[in-house]
């Protein structure tokens, strides 16, 4: 942590699972090298639902790939429980905005049963993982029905759970609901929380809805955009949906949009 | 729009909430169709009735004509297909076909195999496939015969060659292009699971890119049974042992137009079974199956 003021741990004894260390990320397109992030430094602490909230351009997705392995930064370090993360793996589960991360040619409980089978789980140890799973997310009737024949909401609900079946050191939800409609997604979003109340699992969630990020997560980190540089790290453990439309959460979700909006035109 | 125009405003009207719903009064909610409706919905009945037609029209003509030398009847050429069933000739020369098929069909999927491997894998790969694809693909396989007559002679290497010639590219490239159509997403989910290398090919992009593999396969097989015929009218005996063409070729030498109509509708019926029942039963417990194809 050198380039941002020392976190109070709640607990020295609590190490963080997951240390982003001056971060820096570029990419090139065709004629241009981007910067994503720059010098971006946190840490996420076991049972943490992680917020990476910001507008678009700020980086976001690209920093959870980098966690994910997908992308290697180009200053600075990831680590997991200590070791730094060179390629993805089966320990960082990610759930990704398109429906189509599902494999369209196996059923439901196939693909929750797929990546334990491909790590060397027996394939009656991974259905039975697979069938308990889905339970977990109320999909045990659709366990035998073909990805197509299911609606968006459904088919997240499936990546979640066969995320989940792996058991992973961290879940990476990539806008997970942002292709979903409102009812739906709302819905969503208390599944997810009921289903952390129930398991406790560690989760990073990128979103740019400042709603969104306030009542899925207890700590939020806000990055700017042009390149992804973070301005704040913010509690929000203490709302839940019923918290929703009250006056402190609006209070939060104005903070935000400020920092967000307005700040970030200093020209006008 | 002029500026005196009044601006539109909605009307206000008095909210209502019904509390009990009327029931439906257009009967089931899922009523059956009528059973010709249901009947038609079945791609079988509706091209059975096509070949129903077009039979009928065949065996009118023939017999208005009434020149068998020149256009026998449908049930004339019935009546000599059964006859050269029975007696073995067509069964023989069919199984000659389709042996030497197989092998240039399996022959020339391994090859694209290689090909599209090369091509997924490396970027000189896939410039060498393009630029293979574009020279060879619009070579009609028949033009390719003198050349392997002159290389393998007179005989089955040589219908091997032509096979394999025609599955090849088109097999290959349909492939290639399926590769390239995988989501990034569906790629990404892959790796997460810690798929690499040859695993992640079998198990994640051949999978997904199906459907092209698929419809490669059948251009790829159509190209072969029709490069197969062609090249054994024009040349079918390899140690006396002629295929499906030339039963066709003996025929018109005899003056047997019967014959060769009944060589030709074996051609169509083979065509028919392998497009009709293999290939649409291998699509219907895959790629419909996935409801990746309708």
């Amino acid at each position: 942590m050198k380039h941002m003021p020392t976190p109070h741990y709640p607990d020295a004894k609590i190490k963080p699972l997951l240390e982003v260390d001056g971060v820096t990320l570029q990419y090139k397109t065709r004629d241009h090298l981007v910067t994503a992030t720059s010098q971006v430094s946190f840490e996420i602490f076991p049972g943490d639902r992680f917020v990476l909230l910001g507008p678009s351009g700020c980086g976001k997705s690209t920093l959870l790939k980098a966690i994910a392995g997908f992308i290697r930064p180009t200053q600075g370090a990831i680590r997991l429980k200590g070791q730094e993360i060179t390629r993805p793996g089966p320990d960082r589960m990610m759930v990704f905005q398109e429906f189509d991360q599902l494999m369209p040619w196996k059923t439901v409980r196939q693909n929750v049963a797929f990546p334990l089978r491909a790590n060397g789980m027996s394939a009656g140890e991974a259905d039975m993982r697979a069938m308990d799973v889905l339970e977990k997310v109320n999909l045990t009737k659709f366990a035998d029905a073909y990805p197509h024949m299911l609606s968006g909401g459904m088919k997240q609900r499936v990546a979640i759970a066969r995320a989940m079946g792996m058991r992973p050191d961290m879940l990476l939800m990539d806008e997970p609901y942002a292709a979903l409609d409102a009812l739906t997604r709302r819905k969503m979003q208390q599944e997810l929380l009921d289903l952390w109340d129930d398991v406790r699992f560690t989760v990073v969630f990128v979103t740019h809805s400042i709603e969104e990020a306030v009542l899925i997560g207890n700590r939020i980190l806000v990055l700017s955009p042009h390149p992804g540089q973070v301005k704040a790290e913010l509690n929000s453990h203490h709302f839940d949906a019923s918290h929703q439309g009250g006056a402190e959460f609006q209070t939060l979700c104005g903070r935000i949009h400020t920092m967000l909006f307005d700040e970030a035109q200093p020209a006008h | 729009m002029s500026q005196t125009a009044m601006k539109l405003e909605p009307v206000i009207r008095p909210e209502y909430v019904r509390t009990t719903l009327p029931p439906v009064t257009t009967g089931a909610v899922e009523a059956p169709l009528p059973f010709f409706q249901r009947m038609f919905a079945h791609a079988i009945v509706r091209r059975a009735l096509i070949l129903v037609a077009l039979a009928i029209v065949w065996e009118l003509y023939g017999r208005w004509l009434d020149n068998p030398l020149i256009f026998p009847s449908f049930s004339e050429t019935l009546q000599s297909l059964w006859d050269n069933t029975i007696n073995g000739r067509i069964p023989q020369r069919l199984g000659v076909s389709m042996r030497i098929l197989v092998m240039g069909y399996a022959l020339g999927i391994a090859l694209a195999a290689i090909f599209t491997t090369l091509a997924v894998s490396t970027r000189i790969g896939t410039d060498l496939l393009s630029t293979l694809t574009a020279m060879f693909n619009p070579m009609p396989a028949i033009a390719l015969l003198p050349l392997a007559l002159l290389w393998f002679g007179l005989g089955v290497p040589s219908l091997i060659f032509v096979i394999v010639h025609s599955v090849l590219w088109a097999v290959a490239l349909n492939a290639h292009a399926g590769f390239l159509a995988v989501s990034e997403t569906q790629r990404m989910a892959g790796q997460t699971f810690g798929l690499r290398g040859l695993r992640f090919v079998v198990q994640i992009l051949i999978p997904a890119a199906f459907p092209s593999i698929l419809s490669g396969l059948k251009i790829g097989w159509a190209f072969a049974w029709r490069t197969l015929i062609a090249a054994e009218l024009v040349f079918g005996v390899s140690a006396g042992q002629g295929g499906l063409g030339w039963f066709i070729f003996e025929n018109r030498n005899l003056l047997e137009t019967a014959g060769v109509f009944a060589g030709l509708m074996t051609v169509m019926i083979v065509g028919l079974f392998i497009e009709g029942v293999i290939f649409q039963t291998i699509e219907r417990y895959t790629v419909r199956r996935w409801g990746m194809q309708r």
